[in-house]
């Protein structure tokens, strides 16, 4: 009987230490990528609103007060250009600061030192100056939170040389993206997505692995396909693979390609992509002016794919107007899962 | 300030007795100052030895020598942009350098020239950056209000934002426990910036090594402290924070103040405010000719009564600590390299265009930027 029970109990340990390393929600990914890089590199620290005692305004940095002290995860006060202008000042004197903002929108306060301070530098001081930091939030639109909580920014932080603008979409992206933002010597700009923090993903022991590190500037095809290229970022990409799944039910396979970089952008990877499938939609979640999407077609319409090109290039995008409340009004905003089968079906003229 | 702080300067307290021609070093009284939430302020007695005050004469001469060189050269075209010279606040750069040490660290505004000379770096390559030649400090990349040096971290354009990073620098410090300070200078019109008020606040809270320091030189560009400023107190604007109010124009004031300063900080108290107060000869810029807003009468009364190497160069000769003609020979010195390193900034090669795209990311491989035109594909190295 006792022999018994250890064989049970030795079995449901493999497997739920199993079922533990397997399924990592995208909030779980941020907090062990951050976990493992402070125990890594003692000049990394944390420095937010809300970051120590409050474990994180969306539990992101859960435990990490506890575990680390006051002198590397450090609240702030809710003054946004100062304390980022200080990150990045750490970050001029040898430390590795991670600043997180409560969301991307509060960024905006503090848009100057991310930029002037941060991005420039390296540049103005002719490779003298090194800027070892990594900005993170949450960033876009959420559920609910009306107008002001709601931008996405990765078009404005992806228009400026200096930066490097990262949008993970699964855990696999949240953990090896974050962890080579923060290993990164230059400024970056990490962009999570709030609605994706409690979405599980299956991650391998590979992945798992404590130096596991996705390179920043490379684009994933998530999904091979021959007749149309998806490019999107961020929560889109499963959009773009919900799309997929039902379009190859009437016959139509998407190939779908996560950027998981804004700035780099892998030019490469779309480009191959395009000309094997010959056309192109893009989808993202923000405002269609001046946005991801636009520079991608731009870029295609300048480069070898044009050539390829059955049809034009078009963007599926955030409709172009302030994020409204209500729900029917919020849900009719942000691309949705028909909106891209629906410009799939116009580009391939179905 | 000015007239009386001169002649009590040149009174002589203390001399060591010596048999060599010259007096090697002489105590002078300084004036007090004007202390908030303190009880005790720097000494007012400053010691200068000999040694020190031909330090600090050579040192500010050559900043005045070289701003004016600089004036020259953008008259003359060959610098352009912009341009905003330090000549009349010599004191501040040499007094603040003195009272600090090499490994302690300092950031200031865009007005830099004089403390990117302090923080080390030679004359030739401060006025081959404002020339925008190859050997510039940033290469010819960073221009006038972007220099960098070890321990110093420019040379910042937005009015304010070096304020943050300042206390960021001694938020570093403090972390890695080194026991050093950092000196955070930003301007009188700066000092109404909401990023500075966040900057105490955090600096207070966590007690960071932070000496913030307000060079006063009365006009923010065209505006008066008068029609700026609220309270034109800046030593007292850090309101929980400890100030002291300077005279900017006499050197071992500066050095004793700093001194008192980085002391008050390397205990572990938190930061402290100071404000000196100082003047600038120039305009604002090397476009404002800076007497729409001031008097040419009120300039040259400064320059008569209130010079800051004047006022040095009178202790030390009243006081036998050099001589007329040393003094002479020093400017000779310095004339010649101010020249050399004009004849340098002139003649040294603009950066190749090789250049232009190069430290976009730091340790990163080659990667391609696009021209202007997508046909046009440079190349960028870190």
């Amino acid at each position: 009987m006792a022999s018994l029970r250890s064989f049970l109990q030795c079995n449901f340990d493999i497997l739920r230490k199993t079922f533990v390393i397997l399924f990592v929600n995208v909030r779980d990914a941020l907090n062990q990528a951050m976990d493992e890089e402070l125990e890594r590199d003692e000049r990394v620290f944390l420095l937010g609103e809300e970051v120590a005692q409050y474990d994180g305004a969306y539990k992101v940095s859960r435990g990490l007060w506890k575990k680390y002290g006051d002198k590397r995860i450090i609240d702030t006060p809710i003054t946004e250009m100062g304390f980022a202008g200080i990150a990045v000042g750490a970050a001029f004197a040898g430390l590795r600061p991670i600043c997180e903002f409560m969301t991307w929108n509060f960024s905006m306060q503090a848009i100057d030192q991310v930029i002037n301070s941060a991005a420039k530098t390296y540049y103005m001081s002719a490779g003298f100056q090194t800027v070892p930091i990594v900005f993170r939030g949450p960033n876009g639109s959420s559920a609910g939170v009306a107008a002001q909580h709601s931008q996405c920014f990765a078009a404005w932080y992806g228009h400026c040389p200096g930066l490097k603008v990262v949008s993970p979409w699964n855990s696999e992206d949240a953990r090896g993206l974050l962890k080579a933002a923060i290993r990164d010597d230059n400024p970056v700009v990490f962009l999570e997505n709030e609605m994706m923090y409690g979405v599980p993903f299956e991650l391998s022991e590979e992945m798992m692995h404590k130096d596991f590190v996705i390179p920043i500037g490379k684009a994933k095809v998530e999904r091979q396909g021959t007749h149309i290229t998806l490019v999107s970022h961020s929560r889109c990409v499963g959009f773009c693979l919900d799309a997929a799944a039902v379009l190859a039910k009437e016959g139509v396979e998407c190939e779908v390609v996560n950027l998981r970089t804004i700035r780099p952008l892998d030019v490469d990877t779309i480009e191959a992509s395009v000309m094997k499938t010959g056309n192109l939609v893009t989808v993202e979640g923000g405002w269609p002016q001046y946005g991801v999407g636009a520079e991608i077609c731009a870029r295609i319409m300048e480069g070898p794919a044009f050539n390829y090109l059955d049809a034009p290039a078009v963007r599926v995008t955030g409709v172009d107007i302030p994020m409204p409340y209500a729900k029917i009004l919020e849900d009719h905003s942000v691309p949705q899962i028909k909106d891209i089968i629906f410009s799939v079906k116009k580009v391939l003229n179905m | 300030m000015g007239a009386q702080a001169v002649s009590e300067g040149t009174r002589m307290v203390v001399s060591a007795r010596s048999f060599a021609d010259f007096t090697p070093q002489a105590s002078f009284p300084i004036k007090k100052c004007d202390l908030h939430r303190l009880e005790e302020g720097p000494s007012d007695e400053a010691l200068l030895t000999r040694e020190q005050g031909l330090q600090y004469y050579r040192t500010m001469q050559t900043v005045r020598r070289m701003e004016l060189k600089a004036d020259q050269l953008y008259k003359q075209k060959i610098i352009r942009g912009f341009c905003h010279l330090y000549d009349g606040q010599e004191a501040c750069a040499m007094g603040i350098e003195a009272g600090i040490n090499p490994t302690d660290h300092l950031i200031t505004a865009y007005r830099a020239h004089g403390y990117t000379f302090t923080r080390g770096v030679a004359v030739r390559e401060i006025l081959a950056e404002l020339t925008g030649r190859r050997g510039g400090v940033a290469k010819g990349k960073g221009g006038s209000m972007h220099m960098y040096a070890k321990n110093f971290y420019g040379g910042n354009g937005i009015v304010g934002a070096q304020v943050p990073l300042g206390a960021g620098v001694a938020l570093a410090c403090q972390y890695q426990g080194n026991n050093q300070v950092c000196v955070t200078l930003y301007g009188d019109g700066a000092a109404n910036q909401g990023q500075i008020f966040e900057s105490f606040n955090m600096a207070a809270l966590w007690k960071l090594p932070c000496i913030f320091i307000c060079e006063n030189n009365k006009f923010g560009m065209g505006t008066s402290v008068e029609r700026s400023s609220a309270s034109t107190d800046y030593y007292k604007r850090g309101d929980y924070i400890p100030g002291l109010k300077v005279d900017g124009m006499d050197v071992l004031c500066v050095r004793e103040a700093i001194r008192f300063a980085a002391d008050y900080c390397r205990a572990g108290k938190g930061p402290i405010v100071m404000e000196l107060e100082t003047y600038r000869y120039h305009g604002h810029s090397m476009s404002d000719p800076g007497v729409s807003y001031r008097t040419r009468e009120e300039i040259q009364e400064v320059r008569t009564k209130n010079d800051p190497i004047s006022m040095l160069k009178e202790r030390m000769l009243s006081n036998n600590m050099s001589s007329v003609e040393e003094l002479k020979e020093i400017d000779l010195e310095i004339r010649k390299v101010i020249e050399d390193a004009a004849q340098y900034a002139i003649s040294d090669p603009e950066p190749s265009l090789d250049e232009l795209c190069n430290h976009i990311y730091a340790r990163d491989p080659p990667m391609e930027v696009r021209g202007t035109n997508p046909w046009v594909k440079l190349k960028s190295v870190s």
